[in-house]
C-alpha cells in the first residue's frame, strides 16, 4: 500500500513537472537583476518599475508572438559580485533575456555570465567600456558615454573656459571623467580641478570648496542620484552661482525631488526625459504616474523602452531563441511609428550601442525644461 | 586662511551632530554599562517618524514633537523593557550582540515598510548664506551647531545641577549604594534611555536634510559617533562633545587638504592613535578593572 502511494505521488509529481514545463514554454521568461538596495537603489527601482510596466502592457495586449512574458525580479544590493551570481542563476533558469543591472560596475562583471550563457542582456549602464569588449550579448537601453559625451563636450566648449570636474569614484564616474577629459583636450575648455568623490558620500563641503578654490567658471558634476542631490545642496549652501553642467543624472526627477530648490539652474544633456516634447513620451509619463504615483526619470524609460526593444527584436527574429534575438538586435532600426513602446526611433550598432535623438534640459522652478533637441549622432 | 576657517566651521556643524549621537553612547554606557550599536538606527527611526507625520500634513515642529514622544516610548521604554532588561543579567556581550541584531532589524524593517529609496527632508533652518570676512557660512551650519551645542550643554547641566541628574549619576557610579540611599534605580536608568532617545530624535532632525532619509543612513553616523565617543572618553559626557567635534573638523580638513578618498579613514586613524596612547580617551578617567 505504501509503495503504491509512493508511486502515485511520483507519478503525480512527474505529470505536474511536465505541465510545468509545458507552461514554461508558453511564456517568455525574463529576469530583472536590479539594484534594490545599496547606493543604486533609486536607479534600480525606477528601472524595474519601467520594465514591469512594459511587461504588463505587452501581456494585456496579447504578449509577443502570442506568448506572455513572465518576469522575476532580484536584488543585486548594488554589489557586482551578487549581480554576477544572480546573472549566472538566471542563465541556468533558462531565461530568454536579462534586464539589468543598471550600474556600470555591476554589468561590467555580470555580463561575462550572460555572454557565456548566450543570453541577451539589457543594461542601464552608461560606462563607455561596457560595449567595447566585443560582447555580442550586451545591449544598452540608453546612450553610452561614447555617444552622449561628444554631444556634451560641444556644449561645454561654448559655455566654459575653465572647468571643475566633480565625479564619483566608480566605473560610471571614472568612465565619464576619462571620456570628457579626452574630448576636451586641445579645445577651448581647460579642466582646472579634478575632484573625486565616493559613492554614498554624504558631505560634499570639501569637494565644493576645492572647486571654488580652483576659480573654475563652471562645474561638471558626474555622480549618481543621491550624491548629485547632496552636491547640489552643498553648492547652494556655499553660494555657488556659476553654471553646473551634468549628464542625465544631474537633472533627474529623483535628484530634483531630493535637492529641492538647490536643483534650479542645473543644466544637463539627457538621452531620455519624460518632459521631451514627444506625444508617446507624455503618454508614458502619465501611465507611469498612474501605476506608481511618482514621476519616472530616465531609468524608468530605459527599463520600459528596453522591453519594447526586446519585443521588436523577437518579432524581427520571428522566434523565441536567445541567439536569434541577439543577432536580430545588431543593426536593428526600430521606428517609433510602428512600435510606439520604444517612444523614439532607435537604432543599434554591432557593439550593442544605441543611437537616437537627445535633449538639453535645465531645471527651472523644480521642473525639467527641455531647452534644445540634439539630433542623433549618426545624422550629422 | 578663509578656506581653512570655512572648512573648520562646516566641520563643527557635522561634528556637533556626531557629538549628539556620541553623547547617547556615553550616557547609556554610564547608566547601564551597555554599548548600543543600534545608535545610528536610533537616529534613522525618528527621521522616518517625522516623515510619517509630515506626510500626514503636520508642520515640521509638530512632527518633531510627536516623534520625540514616540522615540521616548519606542527607543527608550520599549528598548529598555524589551531588550536590555531581560538580557542585563547575562552581562554586556549579549546586549551588544542584541543591539547589532536590532540595528539590522530596524534597517530592514524600514526598508520593507518605506521602500529603499531616499526621501527628501525639509530643512529646519533657513537656506541663507552669510559672508563673514570672506568665509561663507550657511544658516544651516550655524543653526545645526547652535542647536546641537545647546542640547549637549543642557543635558550636561541637567546631569550636574538637578537632583534627578545627580541621582542618575549616582546610579551610574554605584548602583548598590544609590539604591541604599533611596534612589529609585530602575527609574533613573529609564530616564537615561529616554534622554538618549530624545538626543537621537534631535540628531535626526538636524542630520536628515543633508543625509536624506534612507534606511541605511544610520550606519555611517553610528560608526562615527562610536569613534567620537571612544576618542573623547567613553565614561565622560564632555568627552563625547570633544570627540564629535574633533572627528567632524578633521574629516573636513583631510578631505580638502589630503584627498576626499581618505575622509572616512580620518576618524579611524584618530581612534587608533587615541587607543594606543590614551586608551581611556582624551577626557576619560582611568577605571581600574574590578576583580
Amino acid at each position: 500500500m505504501n509503495k503504491r502511494s509512493t508511486l502515485k505521488v511520483v507519478a503525480a509529481a512527474t505529470v505536474l513537472a511536465f505541465v510545468g514545463l509545458a507552461q514554461a514554454q508558453q511564456t517568455i521568461k525574463i529576469t530583472n537583476i536590479v539594484e534594490l538596495s545599496g547606493p543604486g537603489t533609486t536607479a534600480g527601482t525606477l528601472f524595474k518599475n519601467g520594465v514591469e510596466l512594459a511587461i504588463k502592457e505587452i501581456n494585456e495586449a496579447g504578449g509577443i508572438l502570442g506568448k506572455k512574458i513572465e518576469s522575476t525580479t532580484v536584488d543585486t544590493q548594488t554589489n557586482p559580485g551578487v549581480a554576477k551570481g544572480l546573472t549566472q542563476k538566471a542563465v541556468d533558469d533558462g531565461v530568454l533575456a536579462i534586464f539589468g543591472p543598471v550600474y556600470s560596475g555591476s554589468i561590467m562583471v555580470s555580463m561575462a555570465e550572460s555572454k557565456r550563457g548566450e543570453v541577451p542582456n539589457f543594461t542601464g549602464g552608461e560606462a563607455a567600456a561596457i560595449t567595447q569588449q566585443g560582447n555580442p550579448y550586451v545591449f544598452r537601453t540608453a546612450f553610452g558615454q561614447s555617444t552622449s559625451f561628444p554631444k556634451l563636450a560641444k556644449y561645454i566648449n561654448t559655455k566654459s573656459k575653465s572647468l571643475a570636474v566633480i565625479y564619483v569614484n566608480n566605473d560610471f564616474g571614472k568612465g565619464g571623467r576619462d571620456t570628457l577629459t579626452k574630448l576636451l583636450a586641445g579645445g577651448p575648455t581647460q579642466i582646472v580641478a579634478d575632484i573625486s568623490t565616493d559613492a554614498g558620500q554624504v558631505d560634499f563641503s570639501a569637494a565644493v570648496l576645492k572647486a571654488k578654490q580652483s576659480n573654475a567658471d563652471a562645474i561638471f558634476a558626474y555622480t549618481n542620484e543621491e550624491e548629485s542631490a547632496r552636491l547640489l545642496r552643498e553648492l547652494k549652501k556655499q553660494g555657488w552661482t556659476k553654471p553646473v553642467i551634468g549628464e542625465t543624472t544631474l537633472t533627474g526627477q529623483k535628484v530634483i525631488e531630493l535637492a529641492g530648490d538647490a536643483a534650479n539652474g542645473a543644466v544637463a544633456h539627457v538621452g531620455l526625459t519624460v518632459d521631451a516634447p514627444i506625444p508617446e513620451m507624455l503618454k508614458f509619463k502619465a501611465k507611469y504616474y498612474q501605476a506608481y504615483g511618482s514621476i519616472s526619470d530616465h531609468n524608468g524609460i530605459k527599463g520600459y523602452t528596453g522591453v519594447y526593444i526586446l519585443k521588436a527584436a523577437i518579432e524581427k527574429a520571428g522566434k523565441i531563441d536567445r541567439k536569434a534575438v541577439a543577432q536580430a538586435l545588431h543593426g536593428i532600426n526600430i521606428s517609433a511609428k510602428k512600435n510606439p513602446g520604444v517612444i523614439m526611433d532607435v537604432s543599434f550598432d554591432a557593439n550593442g550601442d544605441l543611437d537616437r535623438e537627445s535633449f538639453l534640459v535645465e531645471v527651472k522652478n523644480g521642473r525639467q525644461v527641455v531647452v534644445a533637441t540634439l539630433p542623433a549622432l549618426s545624422k550629422k | 586662511m578663509t578656506d581653512f576657517l570655512q572648512l573648520f566651521f562646516s566641520g563643527l556643524a557635522t561634528g556637533s551632530i556626531y557629538a549628539l549621537a556620541a553623547l547617547g553612547f556615553t550616557l547609556l554606557w554610564q547608566a547601564s554599562g551597555t554599548i548600543n550599536f543600534a545608535q545610528g538606527e536610533f537616529v534613522m527611526l525618528p527621521a522616518f517618524m517625522m516623515i510619517g507625520c509630515l506626510t500626514a500634513g503636520m508642520p515640521l515642529l509638530v512632527s518633531f514633537c510627536v516623534s520625540c514622544i514616540l522615540s521616548v516610548v519606542v527607543l527608550g521604554w520599549l528598548f529598555k523593557r524589551g531588550l536590555v532588561d531581560p538580557l542585563f543579567k547575562y552581562g554586556m556581550m549579549p546586549i551588544v550582540v542584541a543591539t547589532i541584531g536590532l540595528s539590522i532589524a530596524m534597517r530592514n524593517g524600514v526598508r520593507a515598510g518605506f521602500s529603499a529609496e531616499p526621501q527628501p527632508f525639509p530643512n529646519l533652518f533657513p537656506d541663507a548664506v552669510y559672508n563673514v570676512a570672506g568665509v561663507v557660512v550657511s544658516g544651516t551650519d550655524v543653526g545645526t551647531f547652535v542647536f546641537a551645542m545647546a542640547l549637549v550643554l543642557v543635558t550636561q547641566a541637567f546631569l550636574a545641577k538637578t537632583v534627578t541628574g545627580r541621582a542618575m549619576q549616582a546610579v551610574a557610579q554605584n548602583t548598590e549604594s544609590a539604591s541604599v540611599l533611596g534612589i529609585n534605580v530602575p527609574r533613573m536608568i529609564f530616564y537615561t534611555f529616554a534622554i538618549n532617545a530624545l538626543l537621537a530624535a534631535a540628531a535626526a532632525i538636524l542630520v536628515t536634510p543633508t543625509y536624506l532619509a534612507k534606511f541605511d543612513m544610520g550606519a555611517s553616523l553610528g560608526n562615527k559617533a562610536f569613534f567620537a565617543a571612544i576618542i573623547g572618553g567613553f565614561n565622560n559626557s564632555r568627552g563625547a562633545l570633544l570627540g564629535g567635534l574633533i572627528v567632524g573638523v578633521c574629516e573636513n580638513l583631510a578631505a580638502a587638504y589630503i584627498s576626499p578618498a581618505y575622509k572616512d579613514a580620518v576618524a579611524l586613524i584618530i581612534f587608533m592613535v587615541v587607543i594606543l596612547f590614551k586608551p581611556q580617551g582624551l577626557l576619560g578617567k582611568k577605571v581600574e578593572r574590578k576583580v
